[in-house]
């Protein structure tokens, strides 16, 4: 038995079982690392010390029965743009190369309240704005399956990590689909969450009005146990309305007879590749099997909402930027004579080229004289993209579309034309801008590569999600893949 | 729409960011080409819609204004590049002349 590939439920059972140690579990996770991420790359900060320390701390607190929860002692990778006190946190910028925060996030502390073991800080692009970790300011990260091919991202090193065994469980955000596009990428399952539903109290902000945090899992059911501890309202962070948190792992278990899942017409264009099309024509085969109902549907602005997103992204991105200034923390420029250059070098130092890009557009699009044509005119196009979904979930309970339009392409393909690489994000930032959530599982492969398919659902509504997502899970089993690395 | 490289200097340094030659040469480019794809957004009739800024409905959520101990204040300083007597210190603001 490979303890590094346990799924967190078989880990719990072993764990209580005294089959094996968390310490045991972590050791094998900390030697995946170093076996595979010389070529996969996807930690910033590996915490070795500060692994063995909590994995000891958890066998010698579950001994006394002091540990609960079914994350105790298991291992976890967390994205580099969670705060996480005393260990280096740089959202993979230079800007923060060397800060260390003093306080771990709110999802962070209700990880290791619950006994987690964090292994490391995975890398992303930039701040998240990017679909390929390529972004990233210090290197990128490679595909498991094929180590010339990019992860996804934004989220890509905590897929890519997920993938390779080298944790049991991990945390992302997703903006515009950073979660659901690495998952499907990598061959692993991820939840893109409710707006609100996780708070994001000490996670660096990039997009305020879409920024969603979640977990990767190797199966659905690991992903209902994560979201029971880490969901819920918090006190620091306002945007969590106190709506009653499911008891996920339980929901999951009821069969989907009769679920209705919505197939968008829109979500098939041309360009797709076509083994992708395939893939979520078999799933949707694969639920009928199940006893749901398929029906077509419509989503029409969904063309939109890609325009919209990158209007609405850069405007707060800009706003969001502005507090890397060189003065509180992070990088500060020693090149500078009056407090106007050290903002100027401190922040050309300290960004990526993307990172800039969006500061320049968001800056023109809020700028004098644009912002009835730019950032309201989104947010007006986003309230018709949102009434399309509220529409289409009065007469489905799910919508099934595929995850991203092709498989992982080639490192270095899309670099050079940030456009393209927009365009990427086509089937999953429609659900960003409407505020529901979403569920990547892998679902069939395309020329060796993992290609997953995504299930949306209305707000608050993870349980459904999950549920079908499982109930696929038991009879399918793409997600128990491995990539030899 | 086209941002010229002048527009792109003048946005950048509102934005308080130094851009080079070469990216002012770039981003002219690539911005240009955003921009031109994003202008699908004024074919769409939004007459009479509401703008959306969140999706959940929360207004005012405001907690009991009660004080707290942090106790991170140290921790805090601690992260700033310069400091002087449990203050940060920056480069002067206004040139007396």
């Amino acid at each position: 038995m490979k303890l590094n590939e346990l799924t967190i439920a078989k880990a719990f059972e072993g764990l209580r079982n005294k089959q094996f140690s968390s310490v045991e579990i972590t050791t094998s996770c900390l030697e995946q690392i170093k076996r595979v991420d010389q070529s996969v790359k996807a930690f910033l900060t590996v915490d070795e010390d500060g692994a063995l320390a909590a994995a000891k701390s958890a066998d010698e607190k579950l001994s006394k029965g002091e540990l609960n929860s079914s994350l105790a002692g298991i291992p976890v990778a967390i994205k580099d743009i969670f705060c996480t006190a005393g260990v280096r946190s740089t959202a993979a910028s230079k800007i923060l190369e060397t800060y260390i925060p003093p306080h771990d996030a709110t999802a962070v502390k209700l990880l290791k309240d619950a006994g987690a073991v964090m292994v490391g800080k995975t890398n992303m692009d930039e701040f998240a704005m990017g679909g390929s970790t390529e972004n990233s300011g210090f290197f990128p990260t490679h595909n498991p399956w094929d180590l010339t091919r990019v992860p996804g991202g934004s989220s890509g090193g905590s897929a890519a990590a997920m993938a390779a065994g080298m944790c049991l469980y991990a945390l992302g955000t997703d903006t515009g689909g950073s979660i659901r596009q690495p998952a499907s990428f990598c061959g692993t399952c991820g939840l893109k969450v409710t707006y609100g539903r996780v708070s994001r109290s000490g996670v660096m902000a990039m997009t305020s009005s879409l920024d969603t945090i979640g977990p990767f899992a190797q199966t659905v059911e690991d992903l209902a146990l994560i979201m029971e501890v880490i969901a819920g309202t918090d006190p620091e962070d306002a945007t969590t309305p106190n709506v009653p948190v499911d008891v996920y792992s339980k929901e999951i278990t009821k069969d989907i007879k009769g679920l209705k899942i919505g197939l968008p017409k829109e979500y098939f264009v041309e360009g797709m590749d076509d083994g992708v099309r395939q893939t979520v024509i078999a799933t949707a085969k694969q639920f009928e099997a199940l006893g749901a109902e398929i029906i077509d549907i419509s989503l029409p602005h969904t063309d939109a909402a890609l325009a919209a997103y990158y209007i609405i992204c850069p405007s707060e991105v800009s706003s969001n930027m502005a507090r890397y200034d060189g003065i509180r923390y992070g990088h500060t420029s020693g090149a500078a004579s009056d407090l106007l250059e050290r903002y100027l070098k401190t922040r050309a130092e300290g960004f990526g080229a993307e990172v800039k890009r969006r500061i320049v557009i968001g800056t023109y699009a809020l700028s004098a004289g644009y912002y009835d044509a730019y950032y309201k005119k989104a947010m007006q196009v986003r309230t018709l993209v949102k009434q399309d979904f509220d529409q289409a979930f009065e007469s489905v309970d799910i919508i099934l579309t595929p995850v991203a339009p092709t498989p992982a392409y080639k490192l270095g393909a899309n670099i050079e034309d940030p456009l393209s690489m927009y365009l990427a994000d086509i089937f999953t930032i429609p659900a960003s801008l409407a505020g529901i959530c979403g569920l990547a599982i892998p679902a069939g492969f395309v020329d060796n590569l993992p290609v997953g398919v995504q299930l949306l659902g209305k707000r608050f509504d993870e349980k459904t999600i999950l549920r079908a997502g499982h109930q696929y899970q038991q009879v399918t089993d793409f997600h128990l893949q491995k990539p030899v690395v | 729409m086209h941002l010229s490289t002048q527009q792109i200097e003048h946005i950048a340094r509102l934005a308080r960011l130094e851009v080079s030659d070469t990216e002012k040469q770039t981003y002219s480019e690539q911005l240009s080409a955003i921009l031109d794809y994003v202008d699908q957004l004024q074919k769409i009739d939004t007459t009479g819609v509401e703008p959306t800024s969140q999706v959940t409905g929360l207004v005012n959520n405001n907690r009991e204004d009660i004080v707290a101990e942090s106790a991170v204040a140290q921790d805090l300083l601690a992260t700033a590049p310069a400091t002087r007597d449990g203050f940060i210190t920056i480069p002067k603001v206004f040139d007396h002349k």
